[in-house]
């Protein structure tokens, strides 16, 4: 790791004083060398810091900051999740497993005892890909601000399977597959003090929109807290995650599934698949075929089949398509 | 040639005065290391300053500052830069080299110590940031003198292999049983989720670690 100076900072303000750059900025081959950058749980920083990705001159902490790390819950405006509430704090909250069961379950299939106790839900949205040639100093890649997506046609076994026409990085946070489906918002503060709310599909950037960024934070800009809307009492969820293996591992493919039901009829739904797009991907396709249908094994299956229609799978990730298939499927017939 | 010998010889006799002395295979080790580069390396913060104070401030670094540790319920006061993971910290510094350093990213558990009782890898986190938690490394689990229940069974049930993973393992382990004194196997396999094991030994973690909590 390279040297670097520590702040420890115990308001936003005083944050937002030392902090001179947001980590994708730094990270850049054209970006500000000497960066001042913020820390929370540190997870995903000191991994880049290791790496030689990010060289930082100062690391400012704001996992200290009081208030960051409260969490609310009322039936009437949902659940507020301050943004350095820890995973572990998530994944045991009996709030969130009783009314969002999706979320929960994301949540403790995410990375492992250990990194829950550490990793925030700030951090965890703003995390960057874990995509091998990204991660690689060696590869000058698409997803860095410059250069040519490695993964076309490279190792791509875990790479994305939609959307992937100029780079075929997955996001990481799965985490964010269940906030996007509860239709989660992000509360952001500048360094003035001003707040705005946006929502998941807004926060996460597109590399072929803007291939430097993996969401919209600036470096005056912080994540505060997440807000999860309220659910009805006829609402259902599901998750499921499928990995290489049972222990800790990234998801080669998740999906979450939210829908308000009306007996075994679907109202409303939301599909969202995690592991299949630079950003987590919300299947209109899927959601169109399912809404207002009664849930049995062939709306279940044609659902999913709807969602797969515009896969482009690469050279090594087809078999991705056919998981999918499988547990977009399954979820949905979880709900009845 | 003649000095090569003189060194085997210098350092055959330095085995014996420290077999002698009955030293630790771990300083036996940093000994003779010491002794084939010649040169004499300090890094504990203990060793290089003489009585530090701590410092209290926001912003420190990028050079050594002195710190506060709580580690296995003793304070310890050493000098870290920033950039010192607590891994390091606990290792190099405070020559706890129970807590082990494999993946050094935070996917493999190999350095899991307690951070307040909760689990934490200990190469994601850096020194600087503990403040005033408590520490608790494999090296703090035995009382008295005693093997912690978790550390008996390993060793009854055959638990660690090429023993890399066993610290993270027994301190996963240890974790679970203190917050759930009666877990099902699937309670444990839950717990060591992230804790990597290449030789396979994770049935026999199992098997110990539900040996221990009847015991306990």
């Amino acid at each position: 790791m390279n040297r670097f100076s520590w702040f420890d900072a115990t308001s936003i303000k005083e944050a937002f004083e030392q902090v001179t750059a947001t980590v994708s900025e730094h990270i850049q081959p054209k970006g500000p060398k000497d960066a001042a950058v913020f820390k929370t749980g540190g997870v995903d920083l000191l991994d880049l810091v290791k790496e030689g990705l990010a060289n930082p001159s100062r690391i400012v902490n704001i996992r200290n900051i009081p208030g960051l790390d409260e969490k609310s819950f009322d039936k009437k405006s949902g659940l507020r999740l301050g943004a350095n509430v820890t995973l572990a704090e998530m994944a045991e909250d009996p709030v969130i497993r009783e009314n969002y069961l999706a979320l929960h379950l994301a949540v403790n299939h995410a990375a492992t005892p250990q990194l829950r106790n550490m990793s925030t839900l700030g951090g965890n949205l703003a995390q960057r890909t874990r995509c091998w040639y990204f991660r690689s100093l060696d590869h000058e890649c698409f997803r860095k601000g410059t250069g040519t997506c490695f993964a076309q046609d490279g190792e791509n076994e875990f790479h994305a399977i939609m959307r992937n026409e100029d780079c075929a990085s997955v996001h990481a946070s799965s985490v964010a597959t269940a906030l996007m489906a509860f239709n989660a918002t992000v509360e952001i503060t500048n360094s003035k003090g001003e707040q705005k709310t946006v929502t998941m599909e807004e926060f996460f950037i597109h590399p072929s929109d803007d291939s430097r960024y993996e969401c919209i934070l600036k470096s005056d800009e912080l994540i505060t807290a997440v807000i999860v809307p309220p659910v009805s009492s006829g609402t259902k969820s599901a998750y499921i995650k499928q990995g290489a293996r049972e222990s800790y591992d990234w998801a080669i493919a998740d999906v979450a599934v939210v829908a308000e039901m009306s007996g075994s009829t679907c109202k409303k739904v939301e599909i969202v698949l995690g592991a299949a797009a630079p950003i987590p991907f919300k299947s209109m396709e899927a959601i169109g075929q399912l809404k207002g249908k009664t849930i049995n094994d062939t709306t279940a299956g044609n659902a999913a089949r709807a969602a797969m229609e515009k896969a482009t799978p690469l050279t090594k990730n087809g078999y991705k398509v056919d998981v999918f298939n499988a547990i977009i499927k399954r979820a949905i017939l979880q709900l009845v | 040639m003649k000095d090569k010998s003189n060194q085997s010889h210098s350092a055959e006799a330095e085995t014996e005065a420290l077999v002698n002395k009955n030293v630790s295979r771990r300083s036996f080790l940093k000994g003779a290391g010491l002794t084939t580069a010649g040169t004499v390396m300090v890094s504990s913060g203990v060793m290089a300053f003489d009585r530090p104070k701590p410092q209290a401030k926001k912003a420190i670094g990028p050079g050594a500052t002195t710190i506060n540790l709580r580690v296995n319920g003793k304070t310890r006061t050493i000098a870290v830069e920033p950039r010192t993971t607590l891994a390091t910290a606990l290792r190099e510094h405070l020559q706890l080299t129970g807590t082990k350093i494999v993946c050094d990213r935070g996917s493999c558990s190999a350095c899991t110590v307690w951070l307040d009782d909760q689990p934490v890898n200990s190469c994601l986190m850096l020194a600087v940031e503990v403040g005033d938690s408590e520490i608790t490394t494999v090296e703090g689990l035995s009382k008295n003198g005693q093997l912690h229940p978790v550390q008996e069974a390993f060793i009854e049930h055959d638990a660690t292999q090429c023993g890399f993973c066993t610290p993270g393992m027994v301190m996963t382990t240890a974790h679970l049983l203190r917050n759930n004194p009666d877990p099902s196997l699937e309670d444990v396999r839950h717990a060591v989720r992230g804790n990597l094991c290449r030789c396979g030994t994770h049935p026999n973690v199992f098997k110990a670690t539900m040996a221990a909590a009847k015991k306990s």
